[in-house]
């Protein structure tokens, strides 16, 4: 009885360490780059306010994690020519 | 030139205490002078660790306040030269700490050490912001265990943007000491491995301290382990990662009380 037990028991420290990966990839998004999320943006808004007009309203910047894969969307409304001149005129 | 190190970790219990007094210990043997400070303002211990709770007269809040000296809080270890202990006040309110006061004391004492430990207290309150603040390196203390390995993870993200170092721009080092470790245990599959840890947690590893009944029983006699009975396993392990903190490469294992007879008998025929 306890020879079965033995080989049917399932180890937990494969579950901890998963739920570890997901659940801290969850909190770094939260806690850890709240601050360089806004910096990049206050960056990056620098860089582009220079050579287009935009509106700092306008700027959406999300990360996003999956696996090992992280991304960084910037997206960023630019007023076409015509709104442009509208707003000139 | 001192380094000051912060013990941390987040969570509470996991022998952030023990840790700082076995290391501070442990540096003070091989020579280095060191002063452990405990910041765990109205819930001190890390003068009970080092058996001194009963030559504590001045604590860091008198220093912090003006109301005594550094030479008057400081209590000289009576086992090893080159050892002091900064105790905190039990009676004071954790709000009595101001930052330019740390700082002033700080600064003090990097003119006399070579080793500043500041041993955290738990969670992320002021007194843990205090302890890490003008920290060179950060060794985080963590179990096998999730929600220990979770506190680490957020004490490391504080560390990178609420230190003093940080804020400057530069980067503060961060070791991790895991404590508490079975390899039994963890070969079986019921413990997380010195891997999965160092994965989640993405640092370098200072050392494996392995569970053992020495730590309490040096804890009971008020002596960092590394002084109580420096050849059992987890005083062994502390020795090295003293060792590795002066720069020197030791190879990494995980002490154990069986190899240490077979070795010290085999060691004794040597020599």
């Amino acid at each position: 009885m306890s020879v079965l037990r033995f080989f049917s028991r399932r180890s937990s420290a494969p579950a901890a360490r998963e739920r570890l990966q997901l659940l801290l990839a969850h909190e770094r998004a939260v806690f850890g780059r709240t601050d360089l999320v806004a910096q990049l943006k206050d960056e990056i808004l620098a860089v582009i306010a220079k050579h287009i007009a935009i509106d700092p309203e306008k700027v959406r910047i999300t990360t996003d994690t999956k696996d090992t894969l992280a991304t960084l969307e910037v997206d960023i409304e630019i007023r076409t020519p015509n709104g442009g001149l509208k707003l000139a005129g | 030139m001192a380094e000051v190190l912060v013990v941390t970790s987040g969570k509470g219990g996991v022998g952030k205490t023990t840790s700082t007094a076995a290391l501070g210990a442990a540096l003070a043997q091989t020579g280095q002078s060191v002063v452990v400070i405990d910041f765990d303002v109205g819930l001190r211990n890390l003068d009970l660790v080092m058996g001194a709770e009963r030559r504590v007269v001045y604590d860091l809040i008198n220093v912090v306040q003006g109301d005594a000296n550094l030479n008057q809080a400081l209590i000289k270890d009576k086992r090893v030269e080159s050892l002091y202990l900064l105790p905190a006040s039990q009676t004071r309110d954790k709000d009595a700490l101001t930052a330019e006061g740390v700082e002033r004391v700080i600064n003090q004492l990097k003119e006399r050490f070579d080793w500043i430990i500041c041993d955290s207290p738990a969670g992320i309150e002021r007194g843990a912001y205090f302890a890490m603040r003008h920290a060179d390196l950060a060794v985080i203390v963590t179990n096998p265990e999730v929600s220990s390995v979770r506190d680490s993870d957020r004490i490391i993200g504080l560390l990178d943007s609420k230190t003093e170092k940080a804020e400057r721009g530069e980067h503060i080092e961060k070791l991790l000491l895991l404590t508490r470790y079975d390899p039994i245990r963890a070969e079986r599959g019921d413990m997380l491995k010195v891997d999965d840890v160092l994965e989640i947690l993405s640092i370098p590893l200072l050392g494996i301290i392995p569970e053992s009944p020495e730590v309490l029983k040096a804890s009971n006699l008020g002596s960092p382990v590394t002084l109580a009975n420096p050849i059992s396993a987890p005083s062994r392990a502390y020795l090295d990662a003293a060792r590795r903190l002066r720069g020197e490469t030791i190879e990494m294992t995980v002490p154990s009380e069986k190899k240490r007879f077979f070795g010290n008998l085999f060691g004794r025929r040597a020599a």
